[in-house]
């Protein structure tokens, strides 16, 4: 099995912090607002740090504002944008060839710890008419056509009128149901077009392993979190293998991964997180809330190595979980932030 | 037939080629029919006709026609 979570805080520290410090030296070299920015902020060339957590971040938002990258233009492979949804615009983060390689790979890597080697069969929670126009996928069109590298025989849980396709389920599961099998959506659409209507028509989901992710904002209303979700899925569908995952176009490839027992999302070996204190930006202690930063290590094309994120977390422990390394939550968006997220662009839920 | 025409055929049925498309020397995402869904419905394509299971990380390293034609073989494809 693929070993991607495997490193206590000390080695993660010890392991990340020089490649961190590179990177950070190799953007200030290869992007010039980068480079102005950190200058602006006091920070001399060839500052060594002392902590992961010392690193200069950037928030998001700047994605939205400038063009960051670090390769020439004539090397640009692919540029990606997040689903902006108002006013300040879309992030852009651009990819050369060697970039986009390497976020499909780590991010493979990453789900093979609970997925394994082995293409499985694939039950999407999303409409089929989400890959039928190639040339403008959504942001939630291009997660769930990432995702479906990682499966085979890919079934969708919603036909083309974004109805909730039973049929197609059922013979899903009449096929494969007998072996392991892929769930993946984004969570509202997981609860309102797989939960609901795997209870409703007693569906076995035992043998499935859920990926998802997206949030639970749309789900509030139904006084459904976290746990309520893996409790019901687990007592009336017997689905108990249930990863949420978090992750943002602006650290493509790299996601935080909820461990088996639940409730914690763990960092792969090549990334990290820090908690801060929204008003003095120190590191917030264990069980405090504060604003999420995420540190990758795959980031090599954009300054996106060290990203001050837009989400309220909270640190539950470390080195003493499923996983070795941070485990956290992310409890919402900043109080702040704007409404933005890959599956924000559904507005469905008439099926519910 | 052999190995690589049958791939050959594959390619050019999946993508909808010309028949005398040069696709020994096609690259992903070198034509627009090679894009990510193209990818998924060619593994897809490769798999029935020559009754293999590619891995993930072989789905992920299929980055031409040359590189799938090498995975076939080492996997004794016939």
């Amino acid at each position: 099995m693929t070993a991607l979570f495997e490193l206590s805080q000390a080695q993660r520290e010890a392991t990340l912090l020089p490649q961190l410090t590179e990177l950070t030296e190799h953007h200030r070299a290869h992007c010039e607002p980068y480079e102005r920015i950190l200058g602006a902020l006091g920070i001399e060339r060839g500052r060594q740090f002392g902590a992961i957590a010392d690193l200069p971040w950037l928030p998001v938002r700047m994605f939205k504002n400038h063009d960051l990258k670090s390769v020439p233009d004539d090397e640009v492979f692919k540029v990606l944008t997040s689903s902006g949804t108002t006013g300040s615009g879309a992030s852009r983060i651009y990819l050369d060839k060697e970039a986009a390689g390497a976020q499909t790979r780590q991010l493979g890597a990453t789900l093979q710890t609970v997925l394994g080697g082995k293409r499985l069969p694939m039950l999407m929670v999303d409409t089929v008419s989400i890959i039928k126009n190639r040339r403008s996928f959504s942001a939630r069109g291009a997660g769930v056509l990432g995702m479906a590298t990682f499966g085979r025989n890919h079934v969708y849980a919603l036909d083309e009128n974004d109805q909730p396709d039973v049929e197609a389920v059922k013979g899903f599961l009449a096929k494969h149901g007998n072996e392991p099998f892929l769930i993946f959506g984004f969570t509202f659409m997981v609860w309102l077009y797989l939960y609901e209507v795997a209870k409703e028509h007693n569906l076995d989901l035992s043998n499935g392993i859920l990926i998802h992710s997206g949030g639970w904002k749309k789900l509030i209303d139904r006084a459904v979190d976290n746990t309520e979700f893996r409790r019901r899925f687990a007592e009336d569908t017997g689905l108990t293998r249930i990863h949420n995952y978090y992750g943002m176009i602006e650290q493509i490839g790299t996601v935080f991964l909820e461990g088996p027992s639940g409730n914690s999302l763990y960092c792969p070996d090549f990334a990290d997180v820090v908690i801060r204190n929204p008003e003095t930006w120190e590191e917030q202690p264990i069980g405090e809330p504060g604003v999420i930063e995420v540190i990758s290590t795959l980031p090599r094309s954009y300054p996106g190595h060290v990203l001050l994120t837009e989400d309220l977390g909270v640190l539950h422990g470390i080195d003493d979980g499923d996983w070795p390394g941070k485990r956290f939550s992310v409890l919402g968006r900043l109080p702040r932030a704007e409404a933005r997220g890959c599956s924000d662009t559904f507005s469905g839920g008439q099926a519910a | 037939m052999s190995l690589n025409d049958r791939l050959r055929t594959v390619f050019i049925e999946t993508m909808q080629l010309d028949a005398d498309f040069d696709v020994e020397n096609l690259k992903y995402r070198d034509i627009e029919e090679w894009d990510s869904v193209g990818h998924m419905a060619l593994v897809a394509a490769i798999e029935d006709e020559f009754d293999v299971q590619f891995d993930t990380d072989q789905v992920i390293d299929m980055s031409s026609f040359k590189v799938a034609a090498d995975m076939l073989n080492d996997m004794g494809a016939k």
